[in-house]
């Protein structure tokens, strides 16, 4: 908070301000700091895997340490490094979207920001500690559940506390978007990237606590004796992939659809068009949400579920092609007719057409479930999904990060450097993954620590390694792109692209109230509306008064500390008992921060007028 | 389905993306050179998948480069506002209907190939032959039902006809893939009991591998599947049943090496018919094509495996150092002359290409 | 709204816990929770419902489990849902005191069927040496019922600790919410409740 702010200074001043804000701009940036960290880890496992598998044979790294290192690539590629991503776009946009001064719970935000962080970190601490987790991102049981040390319990209890996170910021985001929305703000108005924020939100809802109780159940198989997934006692390890799928196949849709809405919102900018056949958008979003859940058991098509039932899901898998065809086309004739501007931002995206395409027909081709027989867990399916997350969210989230740089710091990430970074990265890109396809078909399957020598996979796999260094070459481009722009780019003003939607209304970077006085929606697309009519700015919709705004609080932080330690409880009173005093100490100060929380009041504060009189003056705030 | 796909076949598409296709991958290995009836019924239900995505493809690439090229911004036109277009119901109505009978034509042969390849009714018939397939960290074991035969990491069966697989687990999951011939299927713990076919067209010995991540050595878990005519498969049947663990062998060496082996390694080892045990079964091990599914059967790689199989296999359950070298490489003398049947060693391989 | 009209309110509004805009999030948030929290029960009754057959031949559900002290938990547990809409009533009607009172009934109720609920375990763990680890059974069997143990526990220290803090200040736009959401989670619980008498009991016992 400003004034706390002023009352310390220096550094300490700015980490307290960050530990105990709940702005959610600046909870943005800890998500975009936090999960670029966790890219960078995640792409340097990536490199190490691409370095082992250049040649037939090789002993670049230990097949047990191989299997930590695929281990904890998917992991932290999903869980730390797109989502929290995602999550620092939706924080920095959203709210401005729909013309609000801040999330509903901005507590809660910062709270689930901070469960993400200590379960990150914690998931990363079994490196140091004798190992990390290493069955697999899926953790299929029993694999996991015998696998010895503590990796897999580090993964347990990792992913329980970020996805805690991850759930309250999913419940934050719908109460935002249904309740705080600005006048004339109706649903049908809300900018796709909104919208799919919305929807993501919902399917954060209603996916996450199926992995909540699948990890609780490996947890307790693992800490405590149960035997869930024990056959000799009765248990059954095809329980822990359906909960794994019921949460994990909506996950990928979580992935994709809030960056389908970022796509929908630069396509429109930089064509100057307003999004073609809006509606349908917005239809296909939720379908694609509400088909997410029905069709989990592709991923188990070989477990032996029979013919009926893989029919079943063959069929309503390949449904999803639908509506993903309708946004393809509804994005090409967004920019039909336009005039469309190749910024950084735009070259992304259209890169993400093809490649999303070519991602989205092998997807079909996998729900024949019979052909899936083949694919099933070769390097075609891994081919298949990094053509979806990488062509579709790591594409996505360029193209934000260069669309709503200038919003969350105002400063335009250098163009130059911005397409410099970005060939690279596409050229690599398809070579790592394109061959990948046909290895599998050539009989790899994914996974492999090693393959060997006189099966004919000695070439497709170096082009594919070389492909990898490509892609780290662009991704080292657009680190440099952030540090250079942080230093030479000019500062912006608050409308550098000459955009749509509310966002841009207000300075770069935005106060923190973000409106002085909250706008007055007229139609989709609102600065359009208004720009057309001749106006320079925003309609306000009230007149200028107090504003009130939340507290900052140490509490978020504390609860989450406080899960951090009990997890080292958990995962080591397997040795010694005397451990489960950190899980007591731990829950102590969790449940206390929780018991602090409910019984202090906490009511907030108010900017005053004359503040805010003072901050337009200076030419902020309008 | 094969009859009215092999007329499909001849068209020009789908025989171009075929020929294209076969081009990759290693006889007897890759999927796109199918070998039997399953591999062949699936490799024609991705021929058609693959041909109505390209067909898409085409024309959303076709509209893309169109409009890239067409509706760039020029120099001076930084002040034209185009027409704010709301969208058009012909044309969402044709980009929504259009897929969805494209997937129905994919659907139909997708539910028809399941239901196929689910397909169990001959099973229980007189002669068919199933065999009890069990998954192991890191080995596979066949047990040929009713027939009191068993073998380990090398499979055997006759050409043109029906075996079926009844496959399980014993410790985490694993799954049998077999690409040539047919697709794949988990082996799970516990009571659940999985079932596939197999069909080979060909003789032939045929590359598998374990496609579900099992533990270190998962990349390592490599097995043979031996296709051979129906009378060679009555012969090895008959050669199996008739092993003797006891047999003398020729060369002092191999003597001294069977002496140490039904010593420290039986407990584990077993030659002949003889229930699964912990480590594979070794009948008819001078005919395999790799040692321990990796390595080539040289006396040498044989010696260094007994001596220190972890180096190879990592985290396999087979303890090193339990003989020394000498001893080691008298067990390799013994095992390389267990030459049970002379049934499959003209079976065409990849290797060999 | 000042801070003074929130908590020292000149006039109580009818509906006092969606009279603030944080009243009205803090409603709606928590019915998305209860969204989430049906997902969670309905993972672990899947759960159950796959392993309730996994007895490894000793101490199946209709061997375990009596009806009767089953019959008195779900009649404690149904009447102290009732009572707290009998305390949200009174919240309506801005009578804090009877409000409190109602409050106190449903929590001693509360602990009433929980003190029944360890007995039950106790029960089993002693008599029949049914444990957590005894079968796949036993595990899916105490996790989903302790689960609704364990929100059981939580709602009732949630509402104790409401009523202990408001208790000397009264009702006021502030508290409002946290009252109404406090007694929503447990009426969420006894439907919960329901399920599991009908799934893992009443079944178990028939079936």
């Amino acid at each position: 908070m400003s004034t706390a702010a002023a009352q310390k200074s220096g550094f300490l001043a700015t980490i307290w301000d960050y530990l105990t804000t709940v702005d959610h701009k600046k909870i943005a940036q800890l998500y975009l700091y936090t999960g670029g960290f966790f890219f960078l880890v995640g792409g340097v496992e990536a490199m190490l895997i691409r370095i082992q598998l250049m040649k037939p044979d090789n002993d670049f790294l230990s097949a047990g340490l191989y299997n930590e290192m695929i281990t904890m690539h998917g992991t932290t590629m999903i869980f730390l490094a797109a989502m929290p991503l995602i999550f620092a776009l939706m924080n920095a946009v959203v709210p401005l979207q729909i013309g609000a001064r801040d999330v509903a719970f901005p507590f809660l935000n910062s709270l689930g920001f901070w469960l993400f962080f200590f379960g990150g970190v914690l998931l990363n601490v079994s490196w140091f500690t004798g190992g990390a987790p290493d069955a697999g991102w899926t953790n299929y049981a029993p694999l996991s559940t015998t696998s010895p040390g503590h990796g897999v319990d580090y993964y347990v209890m990792g992913l329980q506390i970020s996805g805690a996170g991850t759930l309250i910021a999913g419940i934050n985001f719908l109460v935002t978007i249904v309740n705080m929305r600005a006048p004339g703000m109706t649903y049908m108005r809300m900018p796709l990237f909104t919208w799919s924020t919305f929807v993501t939100s919902a399917l954060i809802l209603f996916a996450f606590p199926a992995l909540t109780v699948g990890l609780f159940l490996m947890m307790f198989d693992r800490m405590f004796g149960s035997a869930f997934f024990d056959v000799a006692l009765g248990g059954n390890v095809i329980i822990w992939e359906h909960l794994f799928w019921i949460f994990g196949h909506p996950e990928v849709y979580i992935l994709i659809l809030p960056l389908f809405g970022a796509f929908s919102d630069i396509f429109s900018t930089f064509s100057k068009k307003r999004l073609f056949g809006y509606s349908a958008m917005v239809f296909a979003t939720v379908l694609i949400g509400f088909l997410g859940f029905m069709v989990w058991a592709h991923h188990m098509f070989t477990v032996g579920m029979g013919p009926i039932a893989n029919s079943i899901f063959a069929v309503a898998t390949m449904a999803i092609a639908v509506p993903t065809g309708i946004k393809i086309f509804n994005w090409l004739f967004t920019m039909w007719g336009g005039q469309i501007r190749m910024t950084a931002a735009m070259l992304w995206s259209v890169a993400f057409i093809p490649s999303f395409t070519i991602g989205g027909m092998t997807g079909v081709m996998l729900a024949a479930a019979a052909a899936d027989y083949q694919y099933h867990d070769t390097y075609f399916v891994v081919g298949h999904f990094h053509y979806v997350i990488v062509g579709g969210v790591a594409f996505g989230l360029f193209a934000g990060l260069h669309y709503w740089w200038p919003k969350m710091f105002g400063k335009i990430l250098n163009e130059k450097l911005g397409k410099l970074a970005f060939w690279p990265f596409f050229i690599g890109f398809h070579l790592t993954f394109f061959i990948q396809h046909f290895l599998g078909l050539m009989g790899m399957p994914r996974r492999y620590w090693v393959f060997l020598d006189g099966q004919g996979l000695n070439t497709g796999n170096l082009i594919s390694t070389i492909g990898a260094f490509l892609m780290a070459i662009g991704t080292i481009i657009f680190l440099i792109n952030i540090v250079y722009t942080a230093f030479k780019e000019p500062k912006v003003g608050g409308d550098p692209w000459n955009g749509r939607t509310l966002e841009w209304a207000i300075p770069s970077p935005p106060p923190h109230y973000n409106f002085a006085q909250t706008p007055l929606v007229r139609g989709l697309d609102p600065l359009w509306v208004e720009k057309m009519d001749g106006k320079k700015g925003m309609t306000p919709s009230e007149p200028l008064g107090d504003i009130h705004m939340p507290n900052g609080s140490i509490l978020p932080f504390m609860m989450s500390l406080g899960m951090f330690i009990a997890g080292f409880g958990f995962i080591y009173q397997i040795d010694s008992s005397s451990w489960l005093i950190a899980v007591f100490i731990g829950m102590g100060i969790t449940l206390g921060s929780m018991l602090t929380r409910s019984l202090k009041d906490d009511l907030g504060h108010h900017i005053h007028k004359e503040e805010l009189e003072r901050d337009i003056k200076k030419g902020a705030g309008k | 389905m094969r009859g009215w796909m092999g007329k499909f076949r001849s068209l020009f598409l789908f025989g171009t993306l075929a020929l294209i296709l076969s081009g990759c991958g290693k006889d007897n290995l890759s999927a796109l050179k199918p070998k039997g009836y399953s591999s062949e019924l699936i490799l024609d239900l991705m021929l058609i998948s693959i041909a109505i995505m390209i067909f898409v493809f085409v024309i959303v690439m076709a509209i893309y480069a169109f409009v890239l090229v067409r509706y760039r911004q020029k120099k001076d036109d930084e002040d034209i506002i185009p027409k704010q277009v709301e969208g058009n119901k012909a044309l969402e109505v044709i980009w929504t209907v259009i897929p969805i009978i494209l997937l129905l034509v994919l659907a139909v042969p997708t539910v028809q190939a399941t239901f196929d390849l689910a397909d169990r009714s001959t099973q229980d018939d007189d002669g068919v032959l199933t065999v009890e397939v069990t998954g192991n960290q890191y080995w596979w074991h066949f047990n040929y039902k009713g027939e009191e035969i068993s073998s380990s990491q090398e499979l055997y069966i006759p050409t043109g006809e029906r075996v079926y697989l009844d496959m399980k687990a014993s410790d985490v999951l694993h799954s049998f893939w077999l690409p040539s011939i047919a697709g794949k299927m988990d082996t799970l713990p516990g009571e659940n009991i999985n079932t596939m076919y197999l069909e080979a067209y060909e003789e032939g010995v045929y590359w598998g591998h374990c496609t579900e991540l099992c533990g270190p050595s998962h990349s390592l878990m490599d097995f043979r599947v031996v296709a051979v005519s129906q009378d060679e498969f009555e012969q090895l049947k008959e050669d199996f049943r008739n092993i003797d663990p006891e047999a003398k062998p020729e060369t002092d060496s191999a003597v001294e090496g069977q002496k140490t082996f039904n010593n420290k390694c039986m407990s584990c080892h077993a030659i002949g018919n003889a229930p699964m045990g912990v480590g594979p079964n070794l009948s008819n091990f001078a005919n395999r094509e790799r040692i321990a599914g990796i390595l080539e059967p040289t006396k040498e790689n044989l010696v260094s495996w007994i001596t220190n199989p972890d180096e190879h296999k990592p985290g396999n359950k087979m303890p090193a150092n339990l003989v020394d070298e000498q001893q080691a490489e008298e067990i390799a003398d013994y095992l390389l002359q267990l030459d049970h049947t002379d049934v499959g060693e003209d079976a065409p391989t990849q290797s060999e290409e | 709204m000042s801070h003074d009209d929130v908590l020292n309110p000149k006039q109580m509004p009818h509906d006092p816990e969606k009279a603030t805009l944080e009243g009205k999030n803090k409603f709606l948030g928590f019915w998305f929770f209860l969204g989430g929290e049906t997902v969670l029960f309905a993972s672990l009754f899947g759960t159950y419902l796959a392993l309730n057959g996994s007895t490894q031949g000793e101490n199946t559900p209709e061997h375990l489990f009596g009806l009767e002290l089953v019959f008195i938990m779900t009649m404690l547990l149904l009447t102290s849902s009732l009572t707290s809409v009998y305390a949200m009533y009174h919240m309506k009607n801005h009578n804090f005191q009877k409000m409190q009172l109602w409050l106190v009934i449903t929590v001693l109720l509360g602990l009433g069927f929980l003190g029944c609920e360890i007995y039950e375990f106790m029960h089993y763990i002693h008599e029949y040496e049914f444990t957590f680890r005894s079968s796949a059974f036993g595990s899916a069997f105490y996790t989903l019922v302790g689960f609704h143990g364990g929100h059981v526990l939580f709602g009732l220290s949630w509402i104790t600790a409401l009523i202990i803090r408001n208790q000397k200040r009264g009702l006021n736009l502030y508290n409002a919410p946290k009252y109404y959401i406090a007694s929503l989670y447990w009426h969420f619980i006894d439907v919960v409740w329901v399920f599991i008498f009908t799934v893992v009991y009443l079944m178990g016992k028939v079936g």
